[in-house]
């Protein structure tokens, strides 16, 4: 009967359109990666990684993700917790934490250029305090730490919000009835959140981290808006080589290192918060 | 003295505690506006008052860098482009991911874990890269620095975030309303309109804010496949180098407004879509 | 004027066979109750009757007109639902006008149609409400309406009553029969709950592991089950069981005692209600174990050669645990089944 096909009907123009925007450009980017002039070679790979600037921007990107992702992950747990026991005005103490999910990283990264830029208002505060007495220019080659600073402040202010989402509703789907067990048992606060949050909490944690990760080694926008070309990363590069070079075959073999690396994260978070079978709420 | 000294310490640790967590709530909350609020001065002064220095704290209520903006060549355009694409983004996303979306939460069919698998793997792909080689397809099928085209892009992105929040919200429709609809005289077509959209419209209309808030933010893809139809983005980033900062700085809050809006409005379903699609 | 008939329909899902070659005939106008066990098939096979389900093979007649490849819509049924599947987005006015309006009727006749299947379900001063805003028994009185405003053929309802309370439930149960009988509607009836059954059904289908074990009047199913399970399932307290061994001559030796019974080869097993035992001077000797007095009876819970028996016995007597006593069967109510085929002997 028609209900037979009905399902399969339904999933295909997805299923056309992944194929189409998806799987189709990924062999695209893989057959440009790996072809050159005089056919398959790793030549776009050995190119790439031989450029002086590839070990900065591999060391930028993983760096930054480095340091962003566990400050993040810790804020969202706060915040998550936080929430949780909060009465009064937790709609709009969400709300407010929640702002960033909307905010582009190009924005994010104009909104930090507004605090450390040379007329910004971290020098207007700076010398408001007289700790310096004319604005210095923070965003230089002399300062790279501060540039780094800048760049991951502006990260873990825009992209905290998606892992608290995560959480947030991870958290909404773990029953009272255990905390209140554990209370009973005379566990602590903290133990409650170790031995009850924590390992429940397991789907979330690994989702958010995935996504969060993967955006990480993404970043670009933000990096391109603050540091410009100071703190080149992986992305940028990317964005380089097919713009300013026109070299579209390299830039498919940065795109490609990004996604491995992606991978192995990705795998490697699923393998770590791996929840046995049947032990799920 | 004494007495004071015995009576307190029950109360002072918890008074204090929740001092702190007051305090931590409140600083958090700093932490995400203040931020905003620096931004908001800079677009509400004059360009002037935008490059002088020290900064004032307080906004000065000039337009003058938002008329500066509206006046550059070219912003409204991408600013129109920009809302065009996301658009027709939200609209194709939630057209093309809403069946499937019914399909997941409906139907027990051979190949569901696969196609679910599927929609899980894009979006654990830094799906932007795609853009690369998609310029060179859309050049041979004239979709290059077109509306549509980079709409298309976007959909892809936003597309398993509405396939898997429509999943969540059919899920949470029972099937007996649907049964219930069959057995008073509805065809599957009209059971579905009658009685499954009215209860889902307004988590439909939270994906596709979601879907636009995608498009609206993606820069990458934005910038590799348009060059005379910038959007807003693709615009910014390309002349981020060359444009004054009072632009750079109207630009950014041209980009925050909409955000602020859309995430009030689909605050609800925030948290219950990603209840469901972690599981 | 709608006759049911259900013709070898067979279900599998997968590898699970949830219906085995299932027959019925339920009359115009009868009310037909589904009786079983969770997971029995019933649930399943109301499914099948109303175009929820396809069945694997077989065919389901309504009304003479073969129904099993048409839509629910088509086939001129109603149902009622578990959890009633009251529109949430709808008013109750709305709701019990939905099939109506599916079917194109004038404004004014719709009106006329739901005020009056309003009023038989007492519902008419809620009409402008939402589902949101009513009771559970509000909500199951106004999927009732609802099905009944189509004016259907065939009702068909999946144990409607079970997300009552108890008061509720017998409540509903005696007006909904009363409702269903002055419609002259056929009625398929699932539940679960045996009290239900025998109070609400001209006949009564007992099913087990996806097959009909009797299909009878209530007092018939309760008096003289077909088989084991039907005499195990139904009564509460259960009947009792005693092996029997032949004693020649259609006699039969249960427990140390000599009974009249069929003319059958053995061994059989003898059955007897609880109820249907009083003491006498000789007869089955029972050690009395639990002793609950129920106020218009004693159930007293004892052994008799070694096994679990129960007794209904007077209130008045009065029997303490480690009591021995000695209970008579009637003669009439001994019921015998063939523990190999676990069928009912004549």
């Amino acid at each position: 009967m028609e209900t037979r096909y009905l399902p399969y009907i339904l999933i295909l123009p997805v299923t056309l359109f992944l194929c189409l925007f998806f799987l189709y450009p990924f062999v695209l980017v893989a057959q440009q990666a790996f072809w050159t002039d005089s056919g398959w070679s790793m030549q776009n790979f050995r190119d790439v990684t031989g450029h002086w600037k590839f070990p900065i921007s591999l060391k930028n990107t993983l760096y930054l993700a480095a340091i962003v992702v566990p400050v993040q992950l810790v804020l969202a747990l706060l915040m998550a917790t936080m929430v949780r026991n909060m009465k009064k005005g937790r709609d709009l103490v969400l709300y407010v934490w929640t702002i960033p999910l909307g905010i582009s990283d190009l924005a994010a990264g104009i909104i930090w250029l507004a605090i450390f830029e040379q007329s910004g208002f971290l020098n207007s505060m700076l010398s408001g305090l007289g700790v310096v007495d004319k604005p210095i220019n923070l965003l230089t080659y002399q300062n790279p730490g501060i540039v780094f600073i800048a760049i991951a402040l502006a990260e873990i202010w825009r992209a905290t919000a998606i892992m608290l989402v995560i959480l947030v509703a991870g958290i909404g789907l773990i029953p009272k009835e255990y905390y209140e067990a554990a209370e009973v048992f005379g566990a602590s606060p903290w133990k409650r959140f170790t031995r009850i949050t924590l390992p429940l909490l397991r789907p979330s944690l690994s989702t958010a981290l995935v996504i969060r990760v993967i955006l990480a080694f993404e970043v670009f926008a933000v990096v391109q808006a603050i540091g410009g070309t100071l703190f080149p990363v992986l992305m940028s590069e990317t964005f380089n080589y097919q713009f300013e070079l026109l070299n579209s075959g390299a830039a498919a073999a940065v795109a490609l290192i990004i996604l491995a690396i992606s991978i192995a994260f990705t795998v490697l978070i699923l393998r770590l918060l791996r929840v046995p079978k049947g032990a799920t709420i | 003295m004494t007495t004071v000294a015995t009576d307190t310490p029950m109360t002072d640790p918890r008074k204090a505690g929740r001092y702190v967590y007051a305090a931590g709530v409140f600083l958090l909350c700093a932490w995400v506006i203040v931020p905003l609020y620096f931004l908001l001065i800079n677009t509400l002064s004059s360009p002037e008052a935008v490059n002088a220095f020290p900064k004032s704290f307080v906004p000065e209520f000039d337009l003058g860098s938002l008329t500066f903006f509206a006046g550059f060549a070219g912003m409204l355009t991408a600013l129109k482009n920009s809302i065009l694409v996301a658009v027709l983004t939200m609209i194709l996303s939630i057209a093309v991911g809403a069946p499937a979306g019914y399909a997941l939460s409906r139907f027990d069919f051979r190949g569901k874990e696969v196609f679910r698998m599927l929609i899980l793997l894009t979006r654990a792909f830094p799906l932007p890269l795609l853009a690369l080689p998609l310029a060179v397809m859309f050049i041979r099928t004239g979709l290059d620095d077109t509306i549509f085209g980079l709409a298309l892009v976007h959909t892809t992105l936003a597309m398993p975030f509405a396939v898997l929040i429509t999943f969540s919200l059919f899920s949470g429709i029972p099937l007996e309303l649907e049964e219930a609809a069959w057995t008073l005289g509805c065809t599957r077509l009209t059971a579905f309109t009658k009685v499954v959209l009215p209860l889902i419209l307004p988590g439909i209309t939270a994906s596709a804010i979601f879907a636009f808030v995608i498009s609206w933010n993606e820069v990458f893809a934005a910038a590799v496949l348009t060059i005379e139809n910038r959007t807003l983005t693709a615009f910014l980033l390309t002349n981020l180098d060359t444009s004054p900062l009072h632009l750079k700085f109207a630009g950014g809050f041209i980009l925050v407004v909409p955000a602020l809006i859309f995430i009030f409005a689909v605050r609800k379903y925030l948290f219950a879509m990603w209840g469901i699609a972690n599981r | 004027m709608a006759e049911i008939e259900i013709r070898n329909v067979a279900k599998r899902f997968g590898d699970y066979q949830a219906l085995h070659d299932i027959n019925l005939t339920v009359a115009d106008q009868e009310f037909m109750v589904l009786l079983g066990a969770s997971g029995c098939g019933k649930t399943t096979l109301l499914r099948i009757i109303a175009g929820l389900e396809t069945a694997t093979e077989g065919e389901v007649w309504i009304g003479g007109k073969r129904v099993d490849h048409l839509a629910p819509k088509d086939r001129g049924i109603a149902m009622v639902f578990q959890n009633y599947a009251v529109f949430p987005h709808l008013t109750v006015f709305e709701n019990i006008g939905f099939g109506l309006r599916m079917q194109k009727l004038p404004n004014d006749e719709v009106k006329q149609r739901v005020e009056r299947t309003a009023t038989l379900m007492h519902i008419e001063q809620l009409l402008k409400r939402y589902s949101g805003e009513l009771s559970g028994g509000q909500r199951q009185r106004v999927a009732v309406a609802r099905a009944l405003a189509m004016e259907p053929d065939v009702i068909l309802m999946d144990e409607p009553l079970s997300n009552l309370d108890a008061l509720l439930r017998m409540e509903m149960r005696a007006e909904l029969k009363g409702v269903l009988a002055e419609s002259k509607t056929t009625a398929i009836y699932v539940t679960h709950d045996q009290v239900e059954a025998m109070s609400m059904a001209d006949r009564i289908s007992v099913m087990h592991q996806g097959k009909i074990v009797q299909a009878a009047s209530p007092i018939e199913v309760y008096r003289n089950p077909s088989a084991v399970f039907v005499a195990g399932f139904i009564g509460n307290p259960p009947m009792n069981f005693l092996s029997a061994t032949p004693a020649g001559d259609g006699k039969w030796q249960v427990a140390g005692n000599v009974i009249d019974g069929p003319h059958a080869k053995g061994p059989l097993q003898f059955a007897i209600r609880p109820e249907d035992m009083s003491p006498s001077e000789s007869g089955l000797t029972a050690t009395a174990k639990v002793v609950e007095p129920l106020g218009a009876h004693l159930l007293v819970t004892c052994e008799v050669d070694g096994k679990i028996f129960r007794a209904v016995l007077d209130s008045d007597l009065t029997v303490k645990t480690g009591d021995v006593l000695t209970l008579a069967p009637q003669a009439d109510r001994v019921r015998w089944f063939n523990p190999e085929t676990t069928l009912a002997v004549a």
